[in-house]
């Protein structure tokens, strides 16, 4: 949950920075959005065989 | 070359500018007229901070014989005046047993590095590059 509260404000506040247009931000941050997410699902399958 | 008088107010105004959106998140936008660019950074960034503060991430000291943690006080005072107002309230001291508090710390953090950028941002707009 933390996680997905996290990803949204980063990719909010990047999307807003470097697009102008409401199309191109969504698009931007949607992406950024979802590569937050997807890389770190991908990240805690890749670290789950290693013990701590 | 000796700068005229309307390249120091103008290189005067450009620091106040820079100050405002460092204080303020969002203020520079607002400032030059960008208002929902402004208010998103207004909400967003104070909101992400206290997220942090709340989930009992820690507010680091400026600690230079450790570095690591002199950089993260430098990233949490990107913040602005809200690192200040949490500090006085007596927040952000963060409890190093709680599960959340790794979580905490990047949450303070990565708000006042992203606050830099907006500052960067509307120094940008400001020479007129965006």
């Amino acid at each position: 949950m933390l996680l997905i509260v996290f990803a949204f404000f980063v990719s909010l506040v990047f999307a807003v920075i470097a697009k102008d247009e409401a199309l191109g931000q969504l698009r931007f941050g949607g992406l950024m959005f979802g590569g937050f997410i997807a890389s770190a699902v991908v990240l805690g399958w890749l670290m789950y065989p290693f013990p701590l | 070359m000796r700068a005229t008088a309307a390249d120091e107010t103008q290189s005067g105004t450009l620091v106040l500018l820079c100050l405002a959106s460092w204080a303020i998140p969002g203020a520079g936008h607002f400032w030059l007229g960008r208002r929902s660019k402004g208010l998103i950074f207004l909400i967003a960034l104070p909101l992400m901070f206290a997220i942090g503060v709340a989930i009992r991430g820690r507010l680091f000291p400026f600690e230079l014989s450790d570095p690591l943690v002199g950089l993260a006080a430098l990233a949490d005072l990107g913040i602005g005046a809200t690192y200040f107002i949490a500090s006085a309230l007596g927040y952000g001291g963060g409890e190093v047993r709680a599960v959340t508090y790794e979580y905490g710390n990047a949450f303070l953090i990565v708000a006042g590095l992203l606050n830099m950028l907006v500052v960067i941002d509307v120094y940008d707009i400001a020479m007129g590059r965006k």
